[in-house]
């Protein structure tokens, strides 16, 4: 038998380079793949707990992250194609549209 | 018989209607026919309620007919009613009459004009308004037609609205009349507060006994009434409209602007004699400022050149003479130059048409002279008129203005009689001086203008008005007991009892706990002998004739003395610029108050009231301005602020 | 149940109007009208089968919305609304017919329109603080875009002006809304929204009276608009389209009037009472500022705007003298008003639709090219002075009269209006219409089409009837006048500021009423 902490010190890895990946990198499918990074990080906290305290409700909870992250996976691999098509680089220090 | 009554302003309405909206399509004779058949059928009804009138026994000549209710809010209930009495049947004889004979005037003289039928249909709607003002019932229906009259006065005075002059003027009177309509309309909430209602009737009625005499509440109400009266009827200070309103084609002058509209405020402070005998201070008024405006306009008379400004400037002084009559009491005389005037001064007035029309289009008596030969129908009827005017024996003038001077030295005092006095020369001197500069002499008429007498259509009313003008001194003969028709007939109206109005007056102040003081004197009546009255008529007689004379001496024995003698005083430059009145409202009321509304406008407006409100905005923008320092739009830069703002969350709940 | 048809009609239709396609221009706009006729005709109906002798409401519609909170959707009329409400009606179709010439976005438009048509009635008819609040807001929404969209060159800065000028009064009567919430609450226990059920019993202290009255006032005083808050009245006015223009004109800004009789009169009488100086010091600024800034207007449009200043000023003093004249002729003063300045701004737009300018030096002796336009416009323009004959005189002599009867100063300050009307209208009047006809852009105008005739005939017909006939009118304000006046009559609340101490119910029925300071 595995831990929690074990669990939850990975988790807590993969978290930070989601997070490090997120605030350094520049490519935005890079970025994009870092908050993916995060997701599954939080799905292994999730699943980690639930085989601690004997439940399924974090499996269940842990297929919703996945459902929404393959439905950002798709939202937002469109914008980055329609940000591509705007300016031929996916290089997030390009883009400041949203600037006020 | 009396019920046609409601008809009579109806068919000029009507009369309005058609040749306003179908002028075009009916022909210029038609719109001829119809103005004047209208007002022809409204005269007849006139005479028709007259014999009905006359029919009635003497303390019972007042018919009240309800036509509908106008409106009713609370207890003020305001009937569309018109009453009939002896004195708003002088005024319709007047109205309908003189109206009528204008109008036939007008076919000649307007027959060149491309919108002949928008005149008409304006002259008619003016006699539609003029019956309603004079046939009211009540203050409200009154104020309709006073409005009425002033509107169509607007249009008729802008009737060339191509002129930016005739449309200048045109507002002016308009504005100027609002000024007194102001005055009015406060005049009558005061007396609906005092009465709870505006009932002419029932107003006059309890006038005694609700209002103490020479009280606030009733000073102010006649003070206000008058001053509507001095709009409407072009008096000091607000007489400058009138000769502005010349810019009128000339039969407009005539019929609005000489013998009924402005003549309106006459009849208003006439048939508000129980009010105005309540309220001395506000009689006294009436009567410096009638006697001020006649002496005052008559000196400006004296140095015009546009011959339909001088009339019009006699007319402004010839309205003074009415109100210092009714300022003294002597209401009857007041109405009876009311008539009088309405005849001579209408027969001037289209006589001056009928040489404007000769002249084609000229106005300026330095360009006229020698028109005897040219026109004797205009050059005869013309003298009548001012023999009249001047107050020459046996002409109607005579007549009422001998009645007017009499009254002001007898009810009231030296001042004023030495006003209406000297006010009589200057008339009679600078009447003849236009007649004189217009008819005799040299002719300084442009060569190539040549003269000629006016068709039949306009002399025919002239004889007709020469006639009245002559004869109408009739209504009321002097010195014989009974034969002053006029005072006999008005009687009902202007009887007003004085000691009964006294007394209620005094056991008002009584209940109020006031201290009443000695009325008595006011009930004395000094008894005059024959002798004075003839002997004032005697000497105003001489006085129209000096003024005649004098006139004679300047402008035919020796014409180039008044110029030698006018040369460069300042009192001449000061009278031809008219004491510079209109330059002086000018420079003190209208300028100020464009400049004063620019200021608010870009000020106080745009920068004071919209600043603040920008303002505000400004702010706020200011400060969101400072945080969207934030929103640099990197995506990164968002991810940073999340994770300090989470760490930062930690270290706050930890 | 009537009512809340005629009041959603012109919303059903703007959701039909949504099916059509949007090449059908002609189906569109014939469907709008249509809609928009049939809602003013229905409205008539209201008026005929109206109950002139009673101040109750009428055409009661009660059921509940939301229950937990105690709001309710309750509709009803009586004689303060009920002419409002069908002026409104008669404006939204005389407002799709005068958009008929509308380029772009048609479809939209009419929506927009009819839309507004039943965000406005349902303000007028609204029983219940919630749903009054909610119509309130409602309309701005479709008027925001009707400035926004349709508007002239500087509509954006105008349409945000207006909306976010009316929001911030109507925030802080929500504020207030939310107060009395708790307040009646407090003292029956009973969560309620509704305004009959408050009006009744609601019975505060004056310090919070004075409270509540200022967050109404603000509410319904920049609505007016009254002097100082009338800023956004000439910007939204010059931008609007011209049916904006008498949208706003005849009805946005008898919101705020109906607004004053429905809630500040009847809720804090006594506040009203202690606030009538400053009130009516406003509002105669209001008719003598408006009056004087308006005579200097270069635009056509902005003097008609600044006018309404004016205008409205009269109105406001009328309500506040608390006299059956005074409120009488204020409510007449609202439907003069919406009448005569609501056809200014189509006159203004006739014009502008054949120029494409409005200002006043762009034209002159326009009489001589357009004479049927002329008679129209001038007609309308002595409307709007007053003429005693016109229906604008009746409204102005009874708020006169009945400030009047309050105080003499108030009146005479307020009587000197008229002489200002005089001067801005007519001189406006002869630099357009008079003088000589010298710009050569002017010589080939059109004169009035037949729609344009259309569009002005009724309104001409109606200034005519309630100049010279205004009796049925003022009847169906009567017995609502009456009761009111009662309600704001000092004798009718206890010293220490408690309402309605008890109501003669004779008193109210007779339509007398006390003047007598």
């Amino acid at each position: 038998m595995i831990p929690l902490s074990h669990y939850l010190v990975l988790s807590a890895m993969l978290f930070s380079i989601g997070v490090l990946g997120v605030l350094v990198r520049r490519n935005a499918i890079v970025v994009f793949m870092c908050v993916e990074i995060m997701l599954n990080a939080v799905n292994i906290s999730l699943i980690g707990f639930d085989n601690y305290t004997d439940q399924v409700n974090g499996q269940i909870f842990s297929f919703m992250v996945m459902c929404v992250a393959a439905a950002e996976v798709s939202v937002g691999l469109a914008i980055v194609i329609a940000l591509f098509r705007n300016k031929p680089t996916v290089n997030l220090d390009e883009f400041n549209l949203m600037r006020w | 018989m009396l019920s046609l009554a409601w008809l009579v302003p109806v068919f000029p309405l009507i009369g309005s209607i058609v040749t306003g909206f179908f002028g075009l399509r009916i022909g210029k004779d038609a719109v001829g026919k119809v103005a004047c058949g209208s007002v022809a059928l409204s005269f007849m009804t006139t005479l028709i309620i007259l014999a009905g009138l006359v029919m009635l026994p003497e303390e019972h000549r007042i018919y009240e007919q309800v036509v509908f209710t106008w409106f009713a809010s609370g207890d003020l209930v305001v009937d569309f009613g018109y009453q009939i009495d002896p004195l708003s049947m002088v005024m319709m004889m007047v109205v309908t009459g003189v109206g009528l004979i204008i109008h036939i005037y007008s076919i000649g003289y307007m027959h060149e004009e491309y919108s002949y039928y928008r005149f008409f249909a304006y002259m008619n709607l003016f006699m539609c308004s003029m019956l309603l003002l004079v046939m009211g019932n009540n203050f409200l229906l009154m104020f309709i037609g006073w409005e009425g009259v002033g509107m169509c006065s607007y249009f008729l005075i802008g009737y060339y609205f191509e002129k930016k002059s005739a449309c200048d003027a045109g507002t002016k009177a308009f504005v100027v009349n609002r000024v007194g309509d102001f005055a009015f309309l406060l005049g009558i909430m005061y007396i609906f507060k005092e009465f709870k209602t505006i009932d002419f009737t029932s107003v006059f009625a309890a006038a005694p006994n609700t209002l103490i005499y020479g009280g606030e509440a009733v000073t102010l109400i006649t003070l206000f009434l008058f001053i509507g009266a001095t709009g409407k009827s072009a008096q000091i200070p607000l007489y400058t409209w009138l000769p502005d309103a010349m810019e009128g084609p000339t039969p407009v002058s005539a019929l609005i602007h000489a013998a009924t509209m402005v003549t309106a405020g006459v009849y208003m402070v006439a048939r508000c004699n129980a009010l105005f005998m309540l309220a001395p201070m506000s009689m006294m008024t009436v009567a410096f400022i009638g006697g001020g405006t006649a002496i005052f306009a008559a000196t400006i008379g004296m140095a015009q050149n546009d011959i339909k400004r001088v009339l019009a400037y006699s007319t402004v002084s010839q309205i003074g003479y009415m109100f210092l009559a009714c300022g003294v009491g002597a209401f009857t005389a007041g109405i009876f130059h009311l008539v009088t005037h309405a005849f001579f001064k209408a027969c001037l007035f289209l006589g001056s048409g009928s040489v404007i029309h000769g002249l084609h289009g000229e106005q300026d008596i330095r360009k006229m002279g020698g028109l005897k030969k040219y026109q004797p129908v205009t050059y005869l009827t013309f003298l009548i008129s001012t023999l009249a005017i001047a107050g020459i024996f046996p002409l109607s003038g005579f007549f009422s203005k001998d009645e007017i001077l009499f009254h002001s030295l007898v009810d009231g005092n030296m001042i004023l009689w030495g006003m209406g006095v000297s006010g009589a020369f200057i008339t009679a001197f600078y009447m003849f001086r236009l007649v004189f500069l217009t008819f005799h002499g040299e002719s300084r008429v442009d060569p190539h203008v040549h003269p000629h007498e006016s068709p039949k259509v306009m002399t025919l009313p002239l004889v007709v008005l020469a006639g009245l003008a002559a004869a109408g001194g009739l209504l009321g003969i002097p010195l014989i007991k009974g034969a002053h028709l006029l005072h006999h007939w008005l009687e009902p109206v202007f009887s007003f009892d004085m000691k009964a109005a006294l007394d209620a007056s005094a056991q008002m102040m009584i209940k109020e706990g006031h201290h009443v003081p000695a009325w008595s004197h006011l009930l004395e009546k000094e008894e005059h002998g024959l002798a004075m009255e003839i002997g004032l008529m005697l000497l105003s007689l001489v006085i129209a004739l000096s003024g005649i004379t004098a006139a004679y001496f300047f402008y035919i024995k020796y014409p180039t003395l008044p110029d030698r003698i006018m040369q460069g005083q300042w009192g001449y430059e000061l009278v031809k610029n008219k004491y510079q009145v209109d330059e002086f409202y000018d420079a003190t009321i209208v300028n100020p108050a464009i400049e004063g509304s620019f200021f608010l406008w870009k000020t106080c407006d745009a920068q004071g009231v919209d600043g603040a409100v920008n303002g505000v905005a400004k702010t706020i923008a200011w400060f969101s301005d400072q945080a969207r320092a934030f929103q640099s739009g990197f995506v990164r830069n968002y991810a940073l602020f999340m994770v300090v703002g989470f760490i930062g969350f930690l270290i706050v709940v930890f | 149940m009537f009512l809340t048809l005629v009041t959603f009609l012109p919303l059903v239709a703007a959701g039909i109007l949504a099916f059509i396609p949007k090449e059908n221009e002609e189906t569109i706009k014939q469907t709008a009208l249509a809609f928009a006729v049939a809602d003013f005709l229905l409205s008539l109906q209201l008026w005929a089968d109206f109950d002139l002798t009673t101040h109750k409401m009428q055409f009661e519609f009660n059921v509940p919305w939301i229950e937990t909170w105690g709001i309710n959707y309750h509709v009803g009329i009586d004689g303060i609304s009920l002419l409002l409400y069908i002026m409104t009606t008669f404006l939204t179709a005389i407002s799709i017919l005068a958009s008929w010439e509308v380029k772009k976005y048609i479809k939209e438009y009419m929506m927009a329109m009819l839309a507004l048509g039943t965000g406005m009635l349902g303000v007028f008819v609204a029983l219940d603080f919630f749903l009054f609040y909610f119509f309130w807001e409602f309309q701005l929404v479709p008027m925001y875009i009707i400035i926004g969209v349709w508007g002239g060159p500087r509509r954006i800065y105008a349409a945000v002006k207006f909306f976010l000028y009316t929001a911030v009064g109507s925030l802080l009567m929500l504020v207030a809304i939310i107060w009395i919430y708790f307040i009646v609450q407090d003292k029956t226990g009973v969560y309620t929204t509704d305004l009959m059920y408050i009006t009744q019993r609601l019975d505060i202290p004056l310090s919070t009276q004075k409270w509540l009255f200022m967050a109404f006032f603000m509410a319904f005083a920049i609505k007016v608009p009254m002097f100082p808050f009338h800023t956004w009245l000439p910007d939204a006015h010059v931008e609007a389209p011209t049916a904006g223009s008498v949208i706003l004109a005849g009805v946005l800004l008898k919101m705020g009037t109906y607004g004053f009789l429905r809630f500040n009169l009847p809720l804090f009488p006594h506040a009203s009472n202690e606030f009538l100086p400053l009130i009516a010091a406003l509002s105669i600024i209001g008719i003598i500022y408006g009056a004087l800034v308006s005579m200097v207007q270069e635009d056509l449009k902005k003097l008609i705007a600044y006018s309404s200043v004016s205008h409205l000023g009269f109105v406001m003093l009328g309500i506040f003298a608390f006299n059956h004249y005074g409120l009488e002729g204020a409510l007449l003063q609202n439907l003069n008003h919406g009448l005569s300045t609501g056809a200014l701004f189509l006159i203004v737009g006739m014009i502008y639709d054949r120029r494409h300018t409005r200002l006043i030096k762009e034209f002159g002796g326009l009489s001589k090219q357009m004479p049927k336009y002329a008679i129209c416009f001038m007609i309308i323009t002595f409307s709007s002075i007053g003429l005693p004959g016109l229906n604008g005189f009746v409204g102005e002599f009874l708020v006169l009269l009945g400030i009047f009867q309050v105080n003499l100063m108030y009146a005479a300050l307020a009587t000197s209006g008229v002489i200002f009307a005089a001067c801005y209208m007519l001189w406006m009047f002869q630099r357009v219409m008079f003088q000589e006809l010298k710009n050569p852009e002017n010589m080939k105008l059109p004169d009035l089409n037949f729609r344009e005739l259309v569009l002005l005939v009724p309104i001409i017909v109606l200034c005519f009837w309630i100049g010279l006939y205004p009796q049925p009118v003022i009847k169906t304000f009567d017995a609502s006048v009456a009761h009111l006046v009662d309600q704001v009559n000092p004798k009718n609340f206890a010293p220490g500021g408690a309402v309605h101490a008890e109501l003669k119910p004779g008193h109210a029925a007779n339509g007398k009423s006390e003047v007598k300071e």
